[in-house]
């Protein structure tokens, strides 16, 4: 392999395993903070013992993102030394504002709330979860108006081979940033949600701790409900927005390589990418152009059209992704989307109805759900970036001319097994534990 | 003074920070196994890290992001040209975070002692290299006139830069041990006291040796503010010797915090303006001129640290007064006694359990035995199924049958 993959490859798997557990941190941040919430108001200690719990898991769960974001920022010196040359100036004013402005409230406050529960009055106590869920939801916008600036760049202005910052302001309010925040942060709360329903349904299925369980499912659940619906109404937007923003990036995901109008939504394909074609789809007539522009006949610009735009803009070059992967991965994501709006919406009927507890085989299928979650942000994030291909910077700076030419791919190679090898045991651990600390259930926690 | 002259102050002032900070998190882990002779007390040793670690290692990740900002040709030619000690620092980083939530989460001694040494290597390794690379700065890099990287891993060691290495693990540990002192149970630090004496003398002549070294290496015009530095950092290291026997254990932890302080702030005099010095060719070291970003960048970014570094001193402040208690002891060792206690019973209701039901089943075969005819491999069968097969019915005879449920989640 080359060192452009094998770089590509580290810095995919690295933000990938990182994003698993910081996803999870925002959701989860704000329920704990509602859960607390409701201690200090009805002053009942049944949901101190809630909080307790969930706080746990939330804790091993926060000390893996936090030990593996560091990485992550190091890797754009290590790998990518030509593109923090290029791009450091603007691009690293967000994740500077994200460290300075949020992290360093968010790192502070965390070690606070765990250890200090008989150690600050109760307010305090409550204010500072609340400080960990602002800080980390604030966190996000920052780090993806960073990844905003990749996808669509704005307020720069490229002096001597340098993006420099020209406008502040611009770069915050990056329309891409507020159609990636809003879909991710809601996904960061579809996580929580159904990572506490399916904990809880656990404990429904073999009736212990029962009221306890009652209440964390209904936080889940409503946490979940409102969030399937608007994440995937927000992801609905999103792709809206791409067709104008990153219109290869859509045609590649709907697979669409002759521009059509009206467009057919392309529901399977085998895709031959060398030919530029497809050699079998299966599709719905004028899906795209009203799922893209909201018109039956509205024209969607194919990848070959594009191909050729890109050519007379920035030169000779393939500016088509990987179409295969793209396309899947967004099916993959759309489906696992409507499979939970779905699942949520029942659970949401027999919890109002009282049933809940008298169907097991809804609760298995909610535990069973679990990962599928964690499925869709995965995909959600390979289509982001690989859709983004060839570019590292859009329409500014070419990935392979991002990477740093005096690191040999040996010590990337090092480098990517030594994480590969550290990331997975940590995963083991932290799996391992987290399922301790669940058959462990609530009550005291054990030394 | 210039923009970027501030902005790069401060960015070493947020290094500075780290190292001072995370210097007590590396010191104690690498005590750790050392100084804690059971569990309770290693445990207890963990304790006084587990709230404050993770705000210290936000310092690491500040600095790095302000000076990618700040000054992304110094961010790109350092990391590339660092690769391999940053990734054993990452990795042992990386490694040492977890170990502080993961260990109490089981009982069984191997995953405990794992963890005890997971973060003792994952201290140490940064301890030596963070050391090591900010003697590289001054010393020199083989940069070319590209801002590339030439060299190879064999460049970053020198007599000096192993120095500082040494130095900066030196510095760590006695800052370990100052916090331990004022963290512990009394019992325990009578046992750090001999430790410090120690760490305090040999600290005292690296430091030395380090102060003549780096003073020579000073930029003419930095000569004054260096020397400054290096005195004061040999006489906090000397006044640490001298409170030992005090009775005011934070006023060692300022001290050894101060030395590390005042080690680091010279060795960033001694390189200003320069950021990395070039070893080929003085004019291509990388300096505040010629690798900041464009004056908006730099006049952002100092704006939000200088509204944001008061408030997160101030939260800081706050979190290291409410656990400012010392971790006592007794209780720690009550609550693993209690532990072990709790396990053995549990393995005895287990084994009681496990008894009985053979006892039971023993009872069921014979019954059966006795009312028709069976096969004679029946008996053996079960005997193999029991986990306790030594066990003999006639030693269970005459006590009550009691049926065990297993443990419930209630």
């Amino acid at each position: 392999m080359t060192v452009l993959n094998l770089a590509r490859l580290q810095f995919g798997i690295t933000l990938t395993y990182h994003f698993w557990f910081v996803v999870l941190t925002l959701g989860l941040s704000i329920l704990l903070a509602l859960m607390e919430t409701q201690y200090i108001r009805t002053g009942s200690k049944s949901y101190q013992v809630m909080v307790k719990f969930w706080g746990r898991l939330f804790l091993v769960n926060y000390a893996v993102g936090v030990v593996t974001g560091l990485v992550n920022e190091f890797q754009f010196g290590m790998n990518w030394s030509e593109y923090s040359r290029f791009a450091g100036g603007i691009f690293g004013i967000p994740v500077a504002f994200e460290a300075l402005t949020a992290f360093f409230v968010e790192s502070v406050a965390i070690g606070i709330w765990v250890y200090s529960w008989d150690k600050i009055s109760r307010r305090a106590h409550l204010a500072v979860i609340w400080l960990v869920a602002i800080s980390s939801n604030y966190s996000a916008f920052w780090i993806l108006a960073a990844n905003s600036f990749m996808q669509h760049p704005v307020g720069q202005i490229v002096i001597r081979g340098h993006a420099a910052l020209a406008d502040l302001a611009a770069l915050a309010m990056n329309p891409y940033l507020y159609f990636q925040y809003v879909h991710t942060t809601l996904a960061g709360l579809v996580v929580a949600g159904y990572f506490v329903m399916a904990v809880s349904a656990y404990y429904l299925l073999s009736q212990a701790h029962r009221e306890t369980f009652r209440r964390s499912f209904k936080i889940g659940l409503v946490c979940a409900l409102i969030a399937t619906n608007l994440a995937v109404v927000s992801g609905h937007f999103y792709n809206q927005y791409l067709a104008y923003a990153q219109p290869m990036k859509l045609a590649a995901s709907e697979a669409l390589w002759e521009t059509a109008a009206p467009a057919p939504f392309v529901i399977f394909a085998v895709i031959n990418q060398d030919d530029s074609r497809n050699i079998y789809q299966l599709a719905l007539p004028a899906g795209l152009s009203v799922l893209a522009f909201n018109r039956l006949d509205a024209p969607v610009k194919g990848m070959n059209a594009l191909q050729g735009e890109y050519v007379k803009l920035y030169g000779p070059g393939y500016y088509i992704p990987a179409v295969t992967t793209l396309f899947w991965s967004f099916r993959v994501m759309v489906g696992i989307g409507l499979w939970l709006v779905f699942l949520t919406a029942i659970n949401f009927w027999y919890w109002w109805k009282n049933q809940l507890e008298a169907h097991p085989a809804l609760l298995k299928a909610t535990i069973w759900s679990l990962p599928l979650p964690y499925v869709a942000i995965t995909m959600g994030w390979a289509m982001t970036e690989m859709g983004r291909q060839p570019w590292l910077v859009y329409g500014l700076l070419l990935t392979e001319k991002g990477i740093s030419p005096i690191v040999p791919a040996a010590n990337v190679w090092v480098s990517l097994i030594l994480y590969a090898a550290v990331y997975t045991c940590i995963a083991l651990a932290a799996l391992f534990i987290a399922h301790k600390i669940i058959l462990g259930g609530p009550g005291e926690e054990p030394r | 003074m210039e923009q970027k002259t501030i902005c790069l102050v401060l960015v070493g002032f947020l290094f500075t920070g780290y190292l001072v900070l995370a210097g007590f998190d590396y010191g104690v882990g690498m005590l750790l196994p050392f100084i804690g002779r059971s569990d309770a007390e290693r445990q207890a040793i963990i304790q006084t890290m587990a709230p404050v670690w993770e705000g210290n290692q936000v310092w690491l990740i500040v600095a790095g992001a302000v000076l990618f900002a700040g000054f992304p040709d110094a961010y790109a030619t350092l990391l590339s040209g660092l690769y391999l000690p940053l990734l054993l620092i990452l990795a042992a980083l990386v490694i040492r975070g977890v170990a502080f939530e993961f260990r109490n989460k089981d009982k069984i001694r191997i995953w405990r002692n794992f963890w005890d040494w997971t973060l003792f290597t994952g201290s140490i390794i940064p301890a030596l290299l963070w050391g090591v690379a900010i003697g590289c700065l001054l010393t020199g890099l083989p940069i070319d006139g590209e801002k590339q990287y030439t060299g190879t891993l064999k460049d970053l060691f020198s007599a000096y830069t192993i120095i500082t290495g040494v130095l900066f693990m030196l510095l760590f540990l006695l800052h370990g041990a100052t916090y331990l002192a004022s963290k512990l149970d009394r019992r325990m630090t009578g046992r750090i006291k001999p430790v410090g004496m120690k760490l305090c003398r040999v600290t005292l002549g690296v430091a030395l040796l380090f102060s003549l070294f780096t003073y020579n290496m000073a930029g003419s015009g930095a000569k004054i503010i260096t020397g400054v530095s290096l005195l004061l950092a040999v006489a906090a290291i000397y006044s640490v010797d001298q409170k030992l026997d005090d009775r005011h254990p934070i006023i060692k932890f300022i001290f050894s915090g101060l030395a590390i302080a005042a080690t680091a702030a010279a060795v960033f005099a001694a390189l200003f303006p320069r950021i990395v010095v070039s070893s080929l060719n003085p004019e291509w070291s990388l300096d505040v001129n010629n690798s900041a970003s464009n004056p908006l960048a730099l006049q952002s970014l100092t704006f939000a640290m200088i509204i944001v570094l008061p408030v997160v001193l101030a939260f800081e402040g706050w979190k290291y007064y409410i656990f400012r208690a010392r971790i006592i002891i007794p209780a720690a060792g009550l609550a693993s006694r209690r532990l072990l206690w709790e396990e053995l019973r549990a393995r005895l209701m287990e084994l009681t359990g496990c008894s009985c039901k053979l006892v039971a089943t023993l009872k069921k075969a014979t019954h059966s035995l006795a009312n028709q005819e069976m096969e004679p491999k029946v008996a053996p069968r079960l005997h193999a199924f029991s986990p306790v097969p030594a066990l003999k019915t006639s030693m269970l005879r005459g006590r009550k049958l009691v049926t065990v449920k297993p443990k419930t989640k209630e």
